[in-house]
């Protein structure tokens, strides 16, 4: 296939933002200062460009570039996620970063090219693509922690992500190495066929160092060590793109390593998934009880809900990934409206992020109260909420594989979740009000008001959604 | 309508009623009349509804009637609803009790009223879910959705400690079903399907039954409640605010009851006939032990909580019995709980609205200036007694009669029971009721206003009239028990003729 056939035909969407974001940089370079408003609305055009190709593509699996990408049914569906994620947090993120002085054209930038970094990883199918995704979306991401420059926290949120990501890397690069070592080859595909039943023990060493730093990047225990200070620290709508398109991409890519490039050994990795599903589901849900910082609690949530997502994936087989692609898609619009809540925390023009800033917010504003605490019955899934369906599926999926005790911890580590999340909606319609907040403004009570309406509304027409996550799980066995 | 039958129309009428409510807007007078009579009316719509169900429901059959099936989420999951001798009792004492409760909010509720007509509406049509739910995720669905509305009714508009009481409502609930939740699972990877039309008829492994078993139990004995994880409830009821208490003790207590019947017994009755000891063990501490600590409270709710978990024992009892006369008995029990113990909580709901106090010490004397409330509250007292005549005494009669024939030893000191139980709930009404009205706060007591006298009147007449008459409800589940029975029978005797052949 011609060069130029294979990026019109399978890259289309990554060459959109490649060259839609290096228009932005000589935007951005020629305006200066004045070309955050444009810059900004250009980037949304340019990611919603990308995902219009994505939803219009129908071209068959093909792998291109000599089997270093691969364009399937499953790396669509993520970067489809992936792409909402970041257009999302890109809308969510305008009037934090105008009120707090950050309007500078390298921000929406910052994200597309994280976004770029996250679709190659996605479609990565050697070795080598994979860290060439991960090193182009961490980088950026370092960089966006650290963005509010004048905050002491999101600089050391910055400093701490990134060497933090740094280890993650050598770990990354140390595995891959060894796979290399002694599979012959950085190919999936060959590696699938090199390492049968009974790998040399290296293979495994080399599987474990990949997998450690994976879990580092989608912030499973036990290497979440950097997820609360990060979430915390960095801007909020920072934190948001981190807490939504960043986990996709790094869930996806596991998901495709260990299913594309390991099935002979489904036994050894399971284990490992298994246990790192168990250590972030328990360390999101006891760990999160003692928050009263509203982001660094969503920064516990979201270890505990990656590892419910990998309880699909460690029952190995089509109906898991399918949970699994189920999982995130609820997950993704749980969090993106959980943090259009978070930004509209605003008293006095004044930003704050404590738990107790919420108390009686139903008698403040009782829409936005209505609508966090559906998020938050979500977020703890209780049925009919779609939070509850996520659950159901990649539960339904390792019931099915036999994994009994792996899913009676899930729903009683879940029971646990529930509590803090009760917590949140016991402060707004319990307790009597704090001061009320300032109006949000339009983009954050839209994004608000629709994730909850799909999360309410769900249980009705679910059929797009399974379909697509079906057809996804499908195209990797 | 769009293919949907009249179960569906019954089902999410409430859902009507919320949806006009949300168009009010307002905080005067006469928009909070208007939300009040429009959750009023579409109660009484609901209830219109459910008696047309019950006028063409066929009683001699044990089959299920007004099915309706669509295909929902793809994935061997289906919407499904239909009602039978088990359930349709419950729709009708779910719509029946609805309007009291409205009613029994009617002035006590003066604060975001209409939040609270739209909880107990929401609510309203998740209990009649679980009732009509004839697939297992269908039925999850209702039976977890529930919580939240009850988790808010509790917190928002309860008592002192509601914050308490609500989280601990909540995660007990939670934990118990979270267990079936994975159950549920098990059994659909088994038989492929979580109708439970299929699935009445599916042969579990006896191993799995034990386990199945287990995680159901976790969750309809936390429901029930059953001792000891009853603990709940006491907490709950005292908290939350009149209606809520009516509605928690009449209704959602029944959902543990009703899953013992639709799913444990039938559909494992290997493993319920081996945890049959368990749960006779487990209702006989409860009929005992929650009978002495009502006997020595200081709060009327508490009381009559604590009385709840001694009559769900007298229930579960029967239920495992596995003859006519204990399920029969365990039925009719729960219909004429929901009735009393409902009426009762009303009945503290009329003094807390007067004097804004739930302590027994607080009252005394009531009978002379309050006549009618004293009668009201005596009949009450006495069918919770179970005294003959009233539905109380069918019920407690029935099942300990099926507990004889399985077992005399539960039965003799379950029976103690009924002792205990006019011990504490004559002792109760003899402090608030009689003695000298010698407190100044009481002085100036008021009477049941006319509102209050319509609300007990069909209470009381539905009270002696199926005490007297208990036919009309027995009639309605006979056919189902038979055929509970005899397909358990039946069972159990192929398993027993297999082990006999190895």
């Amino acid at each position: 296939m011609p060069f130029f056939v294979q990026l019109a035909h399978h890259f289309l969407p990554e060459t959109i933002l490649a060259v839609g974001v290096m228009a932005l940089i000589l935007i951005g370079a020629f305006r200066g200062e004045r070309g955050f408003g444009l810059v900004d609305e250009m980037a949304v055009g340019i990611l919603g460009l990308a995902l219009v190709a994505i939803a219009l593509s129908s071209t068959p699996d093909t792998s291109i570039f000599d089997g270093a990408y691969i364009d399937d049914g499953f790396s669509r569906f993520m970067k489809a996620l992936t792409l909402i994620g970041a257009i999302v947090s890109i809308l969510l993120s305008v009037d934090w970063l105008q009120r707090n002085g950050l309007e500078k054209f390298e921000y929406p930038v910052l994200i597309i090219l994280s976004t770029l970094g996250m679709m190659l990883l996605i479609s990565a199918d050697n070795l080598i693509a994979l860290y060439l995704g991960l090193e182009l979306m961490s980088l950026a991401l370092y960089v966006m922690a650290a963005f509010a420059r004048e905050d002491g926290r999101s600089s050391e949120a910055g400093l701490k992500y990134f060497v933090l990501g740094a280890l993650s890397s050598g770990m990354m690069l140390y595995g891959a190495s060894l796979l290399y070592g002694f599979a012959g080859t950085v190919s999936f595909a060959e590696i699938a066929a090199a390492v049968s039943t009974s790998p040399p023990i290296g293979v495994i060493f080399g599987l474990v160092f990949v997998l450690a730093a994976l879990a580092f990047k989608m912030s499973a225990a036990p290497f979440h060590m950097w997820t609360p200070d990060v979430y915390q620290g960095a801007p909020t709508p920072v934190t948001a793109f981190f807490a939504s398109a960043a986990k996709m991409a790094a869930v996806a890519i596991t998901v495709r390593i260990v299913i594309t490039a390991f099935p002979g050994v489904k036994d050894q990795w399971r284990q490992i998934i298994i246990f790192i599903a168990i250590a972030s589901m328990l360390l999101g849900s006891f760990a999160a009880i003692g928050q009263e910082n509203i982001k660094r609690l969503m920064a516990y949530s979201s270890i505990g809900h990656m590892g419910f997502a990998l309880i699909g994936l460690a029952a190995g087989d089509e109906a898991g990934v399918r949970g699994v692609a189920i999982y995130l898609t609820i997950y993704l619009i749980m969090t993106l409206g959980a943090f259009a809540a978070i930004l509209a925390m605003r008293v006095e023009g004044r930003y704050v992020e404590n738990i107790s800033d919420l108390a009686g917010l139903s008698r403040t504003n009782s829409w936005m109260a209505f609508f966090l605490a559906m998020l938050m019955f979500s977020l703890a899934g209780v049925p009919p909420l779609a939070g509850f369906f996520a659950k159901y599926y990649v539960l339904l999926a390792a019931v099915d594989a036999g994994l009994f005790g792996l899913a009676v911890i899930g729903v009683l580590a879940s029971a646990v979740a529930a509590y803090y999340y009760l917590r949140v909606v016991k402060v707004m319609y319990f307790d009597e009000p704090a001061p009320a907040f300032d109006r949000a403004p339009m983009a954050l009570r839209a994004v608000l008001g629709v994730s909850t309406l799909a999360l309410l509304g769900f249980w009705v027409y679910p059929t797009p959604v399974m379909d697509a996550a079906a057809a996804a799980a499908k195209s990797l066995f | 309508m769009f293919g949907f039958g009249i179960l569906s129309g019954v089902t999410f009428l409430p859902l009507v009623g919320v949806a006009f409510l949300l168009t009010q807007k307002g905080d005067d007078e006469a928009s909070l009349r208007n939300i009040r009579w429009a959750t009023l009316a579409t109660t009484l719509a609901t209830f219109a509804l459910s008696l047309v169900i019950w006028s063409g429901f066929d009683t001699t059959s044990a089959a299920f009637q007004f099915v309706e099936e669509k295909n929902w989420l793809g994935s061997g999951l289906v919407y499904k609803m239909g009602v039978d001798g088990f359930s349709m009792p419950f729709v009708l004492l779910t719509t029946f009790l609805m309007p009291f409760a409205i009613l029994a909010s009617w002035d006590s509720i003066q604060k975001r009223v209409k939040e609270y007509m739209i909880a107990f509406l929401v609510l309203e049509t998740l209990m009649i879910g679980v009732f009509c739910a004839l697939d297992l995720v269908l039925f999850y669905l209702f039976f977890e959705g529930g919580l939240i509305p009850m988790f808010l009714i509790i917190g928002i508009w309860g008592g002192k400690r509601r914050v308490y009481a609500s989280f601990k409502f909540f995660l007990y609930t939670l934990v118990g079903s979270l267990l079936m939740l994975v159950a549920i699972l098990a059994m659909y990877g088994k038989a492929g399907t979580t109708d439970i039309t299929v699935l009445l008829h599916t042969d579990f492994p006896k191993e799995m039954q034990t386990w199945l078993w287990l995680a159901f139990f976790a969750s309809f004995a936390v429901k029930m409640p059953m001792w000891p994880v009853h603990t709940w409830l006491p907490d709950a009821h005292v908290e939350a605010p009149t209606a809520g208490s009516v509605i928690l003790a009449a209704i959602l207590l029944k959902m543990g009851g009703y899953g013992f019947i639709r799913f444990s017994l039938p559909m494992f009755p290997d493993a319920s006939t081996n945890f049959a000891p368990l749960i006779y063990a487990l209702s006989v501490i409860a009929i005992v032990y929650t009978s002495l600590v009502a006997l020595v409270q200081e709060d009327i709710k508490k009381l009559i909580a604590y009385s709840s978990v001694a009559h769900m024992g007298f229930v579960t009892m029967g239920l495992f019995t596995l003859n006519a006369q204990g399920m029969q008995g365990a039925i009719f029990q729960m219909i004429s709980h929901g009735l009393v113990s409902g009426a009762l909580f009303l009945c503290v709901g009329v003094i807390y609205d007067r004097m804004h106090t739930r302590e027994i010490a607080a009252y005394g004397g009531l009978v002379n200036r309050m006549p009618i409330y004293a009668f009201v509250f005596m009949l009450f007292t006495m069918a919770n007694v179970g005294l003959p005549g009233t539905t109380g005494f069918i019920g407690e009669f029935l099942s300990l009669t099926g507990a004889f024939q399985a077992n005399s030893w539960v039965a003799l000191i379950a029976t103690s029971g009924v002792i205990f139980s006019a011990a504490y709930a004559l002792y109760l009404y003899r402090r608030v009721i009689f003695g000298v009205l010698d407190k100044a706060s009481l002085k100036n007591i008021t009477d049941l206003t006319p509102r209050e006298i319509a609300i007990f009147t069909p209470l009381v007449l539905l009270t002696i009239y199926y005490g007297v008459q208990p036919q009309a409800i027995l009639n309605a589940t006979q056919a189902s028990v038979d055929n509970l029975i005899q397909t358990h029978t039946a069972l159990i005797d192929a398993v027993k003729l297999a082990a006999a052949g190895q």
